[in-house]
Formats: structure tokens, sequence, C-alpha cells
């Protein structure tokens, strides 16, 4: 095997064969020092825990259970509503109420399904910090956090959406929704074409992280 | 959470975002200060994140709307559709009556 420096296997750090000289120790994320707000987070949590307000394995089950999520669940409801359009008002109306038929978790913020149509295109963003349908969607691109698409997706939605590969016809209007507050959003994306028939699970397998933030649509 | 009948604006109702610039956490972005859309719904009553960050809980939740502007409006070199929009949630004491 040949690493970026053009390192082989034999003299790999840690490979137990002795050829005379040292190579540097791959650094470790506690190398720098300390900064102001993981200080902070790190002497909150031990408070927290210190006071019995939550134990350690609260904390850890909870980044757990965080880590768990993945766009997978997103992608099951939206393919649910595409073969149900009972199901597809009901996620519309009410997202907690219908998720919890299929016993997925929203989390404890209302989240708000925006639906494509053949005149309206959703994009989801967060232009003051991040907000992101983290129960549904998993931990959100480092794109999407970036000042870039923050600042730009709101003011000139098509050109970000053209770097996504995404052309949405002229006709159709595109709605940014800037989750400034309270909401969470995630878009239900258009059913592609030629998919008639097809199971809920080979729907689901053709839905994106990025399709349901609405920076690209889905396609067979 | 949606009751339209609790909030002084009901959807479609014309509103303006106050152009004021206060200091501390507010969640109204400047982009929308001083522009005009409409209602698209209300979202429900919610704290105030502007006393919440302060630390300050003991208030009664405000209004939260989602407001409809055009690209447009808010810019005006805005080289996409006529029709493009963007949705904010902004809270009531951010929205005055709009003719």
């Amino acid at each position: 095997m040949t690493g970026d420096n053009g390192a082989t296997s034999e003299n790999l750090p840690g490979s137990g064969h002795e050829h005379g000289h040292r190579h540097p120790n791959q650094p470790d994320l506690e190398d720098g020092p300390l900064g102001y707000y993981p200080a902070m987070a790190d002497a909150v949590a031990e408070l927290l825990i210190e006071k019995g307000v939550f134990g350690a394995d609260d904390l850890r089950a909870t980044i757990d259970y965080m880590a768990s999520r993945t766009p997978a669940l997103g992608a099951r409801l939206v393919a649910r509503a595409w073969r149900d359009p009972d199901f597809k008002r009901a996620l519309v109306a009410d997202s907690r109420a219908a998720a919890e038929t299929l016993d997925i978790d929203t989390g404890p913020t209302p989240l708000l399904v925006m639906e494509n149509t053949a005149h309206v295109h959703n994009v989801i963003v967060c232009t003051l910090c991040s907000c992101y349908p983290v129960f549904l969607l998993g931990k959100s691109p480092d794109w999407y956090k970036s000042r870039n698409y923050r600042s730009r997706v709101v003011r000139e939605p098509r050109a970000v959406l053209a770097e996504f590969g995404t052309h949405i016809a002229p006709e159709r209007e595109v709605r940014v929704h800037d989750s400034t507050a309270d909401m969470r959003y995630m878009v239900l994306p258009m059913r592609p074409g030629g998919t008639d028939g097809w199971s809920e699970e080979a729907l689901a397998a053709l839905i994106t992280r990025d399709a349901l933030v609405g920076v690209c649509e889905v396609t067979r | 959470m949606t009751d339209s009948s609790d909030g002084a604006f009901p959807p479609g109702a014309r509103v303006r975002v106050r152009r004021a610039h206060p200091p501390g956490h507010v969640r109204t972005p400047h982009y929308c200060r001083g522009h005009i859309g409409e209602v698209e719904r209300l979202c429900g009553h919610f704290r105030n994140p502007e006393e919440l960050a302060y630390g300050r809980a003991d208030h009664a939740p405000l209004a939260l709307y989602r407001v409809r502007f055009r690209q447009r409006d808010l810019w005006p070199d805005y080289a996409g559709a006529v029709d493009d929009s963007v949705e904010i949630e902004l809270y009531e004491h951010w929205l005055e009556p709009a003719r």
C-alpha cells in the first residue's frame, strides 16, 4: 500500500519494523490548546454530572442516539408519502404525528415539511447559525454551515443551486426557507418519473440528504 | 401549535419588519428589516429568544409567524424569476401592519 507521502506499509509508524530512524507521531486532537468554548462545554457537562442532573452514561447515550440519526429516516417518510397520498397530506399537516405512525422521532422542535411541486422548488437554510433537521437527516454537512452557502442561497438561490448541478426551470418558483427561530424544515422532493409500482424500500434508496435539504432533485 | 385565531396577523396579512438595530441576541435577519412581506402562517407561540439568551424566561410566549417576501423586494438587483421568494420566521414584536 502506498500512502499520500509515498510511505509503504513497511515504514509506517507502529509497524514494528525497525529501520534506523523515527517518524513523527500522528497529531492528536488534544495537541493544541483547549479553546474557550470547548473548555466551557466540558465544564458545564462536568457540573451537570456532578450535581446529578444527569449521569455520564445519559450524556453518552444521548450523543450515541443523535449520531444514529441518518437521512434514511427522512427518506423513509418521503417514500411512504409518495406511495400514500393520505400519509403525504398528514406529513405536510403535522409531521410529528405522521412520523410517529412509522415510529420515527422528529425531535423536540416543530418540523415543517415543504412539498416540491411543478410550480415550487423549496430549499432550506439557516442564515443566522446552522439550524438543521438533525432528527431526520443526522449531522449537517459542512457546506450547510458555511458562510458561503448561508449568505448566498437567500440572495442568489438559482446560482447556488446551479453550483450543485441543479437547474430549476424559470417558471417554477424557488422558495427559500430561512430557519431563523423555532421551526425546522425538510423538503418533500418530487417523485421521479418511471418509478410506478416501486416498493417503498426501492423508492427510499433514491432519496438523498441533499434532496431533503433541497439543493438537488431526486432522479432515477 | 398552529392556532391561526390567536395572533394579531392572519395569513395573507401584509406586514412590515421593523427597521431597528437593538443590541443582543436578535433572530430577525438584517436583510429583511424594513421590508414588506405577507404572513404565510402563524407557527404558534414561543418564548422570546432576545430574553432567553440572558436567562430571562418569566415572560408570556410571543406569536411567531412565517412571513413570505418576494426576492425582488429584498434585493433590487435580484436576477432570478419574478415569483422567487424567501420565507422567514419572525416574532410578532418585529412586525407592524403594512398596506
